[in-house]
């Protein structure tokens, strides 16, 4: 024994052989919980995950995350209706964090700067066929061609993008973009064939040698209704006009163009028909605003272009220079039903605008396949009944919306796959969603939402550029760190700091945290003042 | 919007933030910071002094190069981390008696300056009672002398070592082991205790400030502060109790942060006397916010709730909010 100091016995110890943890009854683990963003996503994108490299400003990484689930995100940032902004938890401390508007600025700085999808590791020496190249099928592609199948994706018309292209007007995608982000895919290794129609699946399976098929020929047949109309009244429909923007003749609307329906693709024809120079673009629909199925921020932005809706009216006759419309008003269940008062509007061209049917004639001589309310019914992995053929996007029952059909593309690629090799997708268990009740946002500094550029009244009543403007990386950057991390730790170091215990061990950056249940008491702290609901309790096993 | 201002996402309301740089993170955010308060100690869970004690002795130990000295008044500080011979303490650490560790730290101070030694720097630390009660007269002279000593008390507002007896500290209507159990007015009396701060303040030393666990780089950047100054400095750290409050475990910074937002507890800082800046509300709340959760109030609310208590209580805060300037609005 050393010589000890002047009336001491006893050795010093260190309080550390005392292993305190023993005391707790409950223990804090970590956790990822499921942001609402990511839950609110139809393509499955982890936008808390890439949001979180755009906070630091790597940009590129950020978008490597997002490409993941989603090789179109200049197209998403423009078109898509984002329902993950619905859901955002930070909509509950001011407003939601625009996401959209920063999944465009990473799509764009990506053209800009020329990233590129990384190729496969490996070849699998399968070939799948991909019908179609609208969004569905060039996610699908995508997928695909990355997991090293050969794709070839057979397109009836002479351009990719399906209705990106011929139905989305120009204002409010460019088509610039579209064509760089599908380059983009083809660069990857996916042979895109135009003008290539598939009239029966079977055979072009058997012709190509394809191993499996994914059918996304989305719904381009525009729906018809009857109305009685004098011989030279004009009636066309609103996908063909559309459509014909793409051409060489602009379309023949006449100075008044009435629409008839009320989705986004009557405010697209509509905003298109001012744009062509009519005086007069109304809307004609049978109920009112809050029953439209078009959006809130269209139907805004058609308004303020001079687009008139006329509400709760359907067309009765249709003449030469002239239609009659008849007024109805809302029963109890909300339907319209007519009230017998009429109303002339001058018209020199009426659009249907009523939805779309799907083509399926290249399924007549596939037996067994299940056909209902004129769509291709599928199993959970995105099958057909008929094996080996997939199909998504609009086919399919579904909302139709791009995100919808990427994100079926991604899905039935899993399956594709998984069925090429004998196997079958199991996806991963969904984590349970990080709610705002999860959350402590006393930690988040105030900040509102960066609003988008919108282009001049003028300039969009006469002209197809582009309506909404994108933000410079400032406020990309600004945007980005409004993001609450919701259900992810990211590494702000509170746990660390706030236990009494000093229970939480800091691994390091990129590298999180864990316990050290040694000496962890089970306050709760670290769990009640950790921002984002990334760690929770539970009971000790006694 | 014209967005000029740099926005880091939560800013330095956490403890750390991977978009600051190297110079702006916190001490506690550092993977080596001294941890001079080790794992082991015997307080209890979620023991707010525990945590307002390693915030600050950490941050005074990065200040002075890690060349400091301890005195410690008795109390549960003292007593839950050094269990002879055992301690938790990091750092050359004196246990004082209850009531002179004003004068034990003011010796270590008077040593070192006969040894030369101007590196190393001296602490006395101890709890509401040792400081405002038992401990007052030495900690006036150790003031009034400007002793070259950072003082800091960690005010839990009772004797809580002895088990929750009242002190000078502990606020009126809180129930406590030596206040009236029932009546028509349970718990501590309206209009007794005192304000240490402000009696600091009175001596007219070189620095003075309020902090509390809620608010750690405003903690740590008082206590970096006054370790970069000489003479006699005082920092009154409020430190949530939950034995002796009857509170949750896991509430003991959100009551810091409420006893904070409500203006009951307010923070600020000053030199030779006069305040020089106080820390905003930033959501107020009422005071039933802060109270609520805590069994030493408990009394107030229920089937009958004492209204009129609740109202002079809120009086407090409201004068707390005028006194000090505490809403951003009040700023002229
Ligand atoms: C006017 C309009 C505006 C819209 N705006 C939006 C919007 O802003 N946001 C949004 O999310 N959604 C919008 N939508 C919906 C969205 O465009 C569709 O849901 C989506 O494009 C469906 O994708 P898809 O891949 O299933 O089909 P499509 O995009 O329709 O692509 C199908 C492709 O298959 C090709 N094809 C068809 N038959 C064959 C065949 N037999 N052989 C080979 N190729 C074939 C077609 O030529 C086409 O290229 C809009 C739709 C319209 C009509
Ligand atoms: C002279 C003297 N009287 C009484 C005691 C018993 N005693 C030890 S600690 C303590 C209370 C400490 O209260 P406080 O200073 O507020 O510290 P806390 O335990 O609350 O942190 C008392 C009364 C003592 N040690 N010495
Ligand atoms: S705050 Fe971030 S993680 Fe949370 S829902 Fe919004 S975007 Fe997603
Ligand atoms: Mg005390």
């Amino acid at each position: 024994m050393m010589k000890k100091p002047f009336a001491i016995t006893l050795d010093v110890g260190s309080s550390l052989a005392n292993h305190t943890g023993s005391w707790r009854t409950e223990r804090p683990v970590y956790l990822d919980r499921l942001p609402p963003c990511n839950n609110a996503c139809p393509a499955g994108e982890d936008i808390q995950g890439w949001l979180f490299h755009a906070e630091s400003g790597d940009y590129e990484q950020s978008w490597r995350s997002l490409v993941e689930n989603n090789p179109l995100p200049a197209v998403m940032g423009r078109v898509c209706y984002h329902p993950c902004e619905g859901a955002c938890n930070r909509g509950q401390i001011d407003s939601p964090v625009g996401i959209n508007s920063v999944e465009r600025f990473l799509g764009d700085e990506a053209i800009k700067r020329g990233w590129k999808f990384e190729p496969p590791a490996k070849q699998s020496g399968k070939q799948v066929l991909v019908v179609g190249a609208g969004p569905s099928g060039l996610s699908a592609a995508y997928q695909l061609a990355r997991m090293g199948h050969k794709v070839t994706i057979h397109e009836a018309g002479p351009l990719s993008g399906g209705m990106m292209r011929f139905g989305i007007p120009k204002y409010r995608l460019p088509r610039d973009v579209l064509d760089a982000e599908v380059q983009r895919i083809v660069e990857l290794g996916v042979t895109i064939k135009y003008d290539t129609k598939v009239t029966d699946i079977l055979e072009s399976m058997k012709t190509g040698k394809f191993d499996a098929a994914f059918l996304a020929v989305g719904a381009h047949i525009g729906k018809r209704t009857y109305i009685p109309a004098g011989d030279s009244a004009k009636i066309l429909d609103a996908v063909s006009v559309l459509r014909s923007m793409e051409g060489e003749d602009q379309p023949m609307l006449g100075r008044r163009v009435i629409v008839y329906g009320g989705g986004n693709t009557a405010l697209d024809v509509a905003r298109t028909a001012k744009r062509l120079g009519a005086t007069e673009a109304i809307i004609v629909y049978r109920r009112n605003r809050e029953r439209m199925p078009a959006h809130d921020f269209e139907v805004e932005e058609a308004l303020q272009e001079g687009v008139m809706i006329k509400w709760l009216s359907t067309i009765k006759q249709a003449g030469d220079s002239s239609i009659m419309v008849e007024k109805m008003a809302l029963d109890d269940k909300g339907w319209p039903q007519p009230t017998g008062e009429f109303e002339t509007l001058e018209a020199d061209s009426v659009v249907l605008a009523l939805g779309q049917d799907v083509d399926l004639s290249l399924l007549d001589a596939v037996p067994g396949l299940e056909i209902k309310d004129g769509v291709v019914q599928v199993s959970k992995n995105m099958m057909t009944s008929h094996a080996g053929i997939f199909a998504g996007g609009d086919m399919v029952p579904s909302e139709r919306t791009v995100t919808v059909a990427i994100g079926h593309g991604k899905k039935a690629a899993r399956n594709i796959d998984a069925w090429l090799r004998g196997a079958s997708h199991e996806p991963a268990p969904k984590h349970e969603v990080a709610g705002f009740d999860k959350l402590n946002p006393w930690y988040y500094s105030d900040a509102p939402k960066t609003v988008r550029p919108v282009l001049d009244i003028i300039r969009r009543q006469s002209t197809f550029e582009e309506v909404v403007g994108g933000l410079d990386e400032t406020n990309a950057l600004y945007e980005a760190r409004r993001c609450l991390s919701c259900g992810n730790c990211f590494e702000c170091d509170n746990c660390y700091g706030v236990c009494p215990d000093n229970a939480v061990i800091k691994l390091g950056p990129g590298k999180r945290f864990e316990f050290n249940y040694d000496y962890c008491k089970g306050c709760g702290i670290c769990v009640s003042e950790c921002p984002c609901g990334a760690i929770k309790m539970v009971p000790e096993q006694i | 919007m014209d967005q000029t201002v740099k926005f880091y996402q939560t800013g330095t309301f956490t403890v750390g933030n991977r978009l600051l740089s190297e110079e702006n993170r916190s001490v506690q955010a550092n993977m080596q910071r001294t941890n001079s308060l080790n794992s082991g100690h015997r307080a209890c869970q979620g023991c707010g002094e525990a945590l307002g004690a390693r915030y600050a002795i950490d941050a005074a130990m990065n200040a002075s190069n890690n060349q400091l000295i301890a005195a410690n008044a008795t109390g549960c500080l003292e007593v839950f981390s050094t269990p002879y011979p055992e301690t938790s303490w990091q750092i050359p650490w004196i246990h004082s008696l209850f009531g002179n560790t004003a004068a034990v730290a003011t010796g270590i101070a008077a040593a070192l300056k006969v040894k030369g030694r101007r590196d190393v720097r001296v602490v006395a630390q101890g709890g509401d009672g040792g400081t405002t009660d038992i401990g007052f007269g030495c900690l006036s002279g150790m003031f009034e002398r400007n002793d070259d000593v950072l003082y800091i008390c960690y005010d839990n507002e009772a004797y809580m070592n002895t088990g929750v007896q009242r002190s000078s500290a502990t606020p009126p209507a809180a129930r406590t082991a030596t206040t009236m159990p029932v009546g028509p007015e349970p718990g501590n009396v309206f209009g007794q205790g005192k304000s240490v701060p402000l009696i600091a303040m009175a001596h007219g030393i070189p620095y003075v400030a309020t902090a509390t666990v809620a608010d750690l780089r405003d903690l740590e950047a008082k206590v970096k502060h006054a370790m970069s100054l000489n003479g006699a400095r005082y920092i009154h750290i409020f430190v949530p109790c939950p034995l002796g409050w009857g509170a949750a475990s896991h509430d003991t910074i959100r009551l810091a942060r409420l006893a904070r937002e409500s203006g009951l507890f307010p923070v600020f800082e000053a030199e030779f006397g006069e305040v020089k800046s106080v820390s905003k509300i930033r959501h107020r709340v009422p005071v039933e916010e802060y109270l609520k959760p805590q069994r030493r109030f408990a009394h107030l609310f229920g089937k009958n709730p004492a209204f009129e208590t609740i109202a002079r209580i809120q009086a407090t805060a409201d004068r707390n909010i005028r006194k000090f300037g505490l809403l951003e609005e009040a700023v002229s």
